[in-house]
């Protein structure tokens, strides 16, 4: 399957990513090598295979509703860029 | 008109845990920002969030107060999206097997009740706080994470509202029907229950939906049906005008100020959530005797009770539906016929004079006058202690000094006078007094006894049975004849 231009395009856009045009050929070629070869578990019969959404067989795993301490606010000071009048400061979020 | 609009709700309602949905971090409201976070609300790699059990209960007690089936299969999903208020950049929701679905709720409507379709009941986590800054030169804005992580559940509504009132109804009876539950406190100045609308509008008949908005940004319920007003004008406006192509599926927000949406101006490649199974969160199996258990945890709710009030106290329909839709003044008229009032007498009482004194409803029990001293005073008036009239001005001092009815009635000497004599007397002051009056009446104009009852009472300081008061003064006026 080939993946063109536009879908990387979008992906990019999606994860915020810039790149290149070449970079764009680049990866273009590369996905579709990838999709290619999942591709091929389509040749197997899963008529008869229920939906995995998860690899392990748990279930209902829940916990108390009970209060533990949270971290100090410094931890967060140090772990982000900025930090003013205990919020975190981010570029200007435009409405 | 020849329109009608469409309009289905979205409404958030943050579940009352002491944590929040998959973290031990606290929810209380009002904290120091970003005091109530974690490595797995701040979204730090190699965390495991694990699912609070009293979320999923109170959700699904939610879903079944809103008569929803409850999945026997749930699982959540991850919604891919870049906000600076979303440090994972993904939100834990739930996309194709929500907690509960196919639900309604009964709202009332001109002559009866109309079932408003609930599509889907599922659990999410909020997000963080931004805050612009009123700085404009500041060139960024602020974020507090507390309330990420904080459970939700989000009900979503069929189309089916056809005016603003229908959706501000369903806003109110939604809220009133979680709040029986206790499972939420939906507090819209608080932020516990959001709503956004979906609206389009139609020629009435067309089985087709026109092209749908949404809007946002609705800070009360008021703001909500102005909104919805709006739309509703400005959709049939572009209509009208053959501008409907101008009408795109989009995000409006709500400006209370101006009273105005306008356009989010949001990029094209906006809603592609990208959901997919969340690895970290094992799936939900919900058992039959799990939502028994459940079931027994929900209270008589405000339709049943109100059922139940109109055939056991013999309150008229309108009566009863105001009565219950608050589970606390419920349980205080009930307290009130408790203690031996009349059903009736009781809710006419708790109707017109008590409800206009006191802001919210759900507080009642904090009113200076308890249930048990309403009822003593209601039974004073039906064994002719005093009259209505008299126990209203008691009523007030009882507000304003929490005493029992009897006491001031005593201690102001209001117990009504029974006695004939007592009351002839002073009937035959008065009309000695009023000879006018009198001639006024013998000479058939009926509107003059009204004026010497009037008399007799202000004489009687109020007290006189006024029954007896009539009965006298017309014998004794026909005597005289």
């Amino acid at each position: 399957m080939k993946i063109g231009i536009t879908d990387i395009e979008k992906v990019a856009r999606l994860a915020r990513l810039e790149l290149s045009e070449e970079e764009k050929n680049e990866f273009s070629g590369q996905l579709s090598k990838i999709i290619d070869y999942v591709e091929k578990i389509k040749e197997l019969d899963t008529s008869n295979v229920k939906p995995a959404e998860h690899i392990v067989t748990l279930n209902n795993v829940f916990r108390k509703d009970e209060v533990k301490d949270s971290i100090p606010r410094t931890a967060i000071e140090e772990m982000v860029p900025e930090f003013k009048n205990g919020h975190i400061v981010v570029p200007k979020i435009i409405e | 008109m020849k329109y009608e609009p469409v309009i289905g709700l979205e409404v958030h309602v943050q579940l009352n845990t002491k944590t929040k949905i998959f973290c031990s971090c606290s929810t209380q409201f009002g904290a120091q920002p970003n005091s109530q976070t974690c490595p797995v609300c701040l979204g730090l790699p190699g965390v495991l969030p694990v699912l609070n059990e009293e979320v999923l209960k109170k959700g699904i007690i939610a879903g079944l107060a809103l008569n929803c089936e409850v999945s026997q299969y749930s699982k959540f999903d991850r919604k891919n999206y870049f906000y600076p208020d979303l440090p994972k950049a993904y939100q834990i929701s739930q996309y194709d097997m929500p907690i509960c679905k196919n639900g309604y709720i009964e709202i009332p409507v001109e002559n009866g009740t109309k079932k408003i379709g609930i599509t889907r009941l599922h659990l999410e986590e909020d997000a963080g706080k931004s805050i612009h800054s009123e700085d404009k030169s500041e060139n960024c804005s602020f974020v507090d994470l507390n309330r990420t992580g904080v459970p939700l559940a989000e009900i979503v509504s069929e189309p089916d509202m056809r005016s603003a009132d229908e959706a501000y109804n369903y806003l109110q009876k939604l809220k009133s029907l979680i709040k029986y539950t206790g499972v939420s406190d939906v507090n819209m100045e608080e932020g516990s229950l959001r709503c956004d609308v979906n609206i389009s509008v139609r020629l009435k008949g067309d089985e087709k939906f026109g092209e749908k908005v949404e809007v946002k940004n609705l800070n009360s319920f008021k703001a909500v049906k102005a909104a919805i007003n709006y739309e509703i004008e400005r959709q049939v406006d572009l209509i009208e005008c053959g501008e409907k192509d101008k009408i795109v599926q989009e995000t409006r927000l709500w400006d209370n100020d101006k009273q105005i949406t306008y356009s989010m101006r949001s990029k094209e490649d906006a809603h592609d959530y990208r959901y997919f199974p969340d690895p970290d969160l094992p799936p939900i199996v919900i058992t039959s005797d799990f939502v028994d258990e459940l079931k027994k945890l929900l209270p008589e709710m405000p339709d049943q009770k109100r059922e139940r009030f109109i055939k056991e106290y013999n309150i008229p329909l309108y009566d009863a539906e105001v009565l219950t839709s608050v589970r606390q003044l419920a349980e205080y008229y009930e307290d009130v016929i408790g203690y031996g009032a009349n059903p009736k007498k009781a809710s006419n009482w708790i109707m017109s004079e008590l409800l206009g004194l006191i802001d919210d409803p759900e507080k009642i029990y904090e009113f200076p006058v308890s249930s048990k001293n309403l009822a003593e005073l209601l039974k004073l008036i039906d064994d002719n202690t005093i009259s209505g009239k008299i126990a209203k001005s008691v009523f007030r001092d009882m507000i304003e000094t929490g005493e029992e009815a009897i006491a001031i009635i005593d201690k102001k000497g209001l117990r009504q006078v029974t006695d004939t004599s007592e009351i002839e007397s002073i009937v035959d002051r008065i009309i000695a007094n009023n000879p006018q009056s009198v001639n006024d009446y013998k000479a058939g104009k009926d509107k003059a006894l009204g004026f010497l009852v009037g008399q007799v009472m202000k004489e009687s300081r109020g007290k006189a049975n006024p029954q007896i008061v009539n009965e006298l003064l017309i014998n004794k006026l026909k005597g005289e004849s």
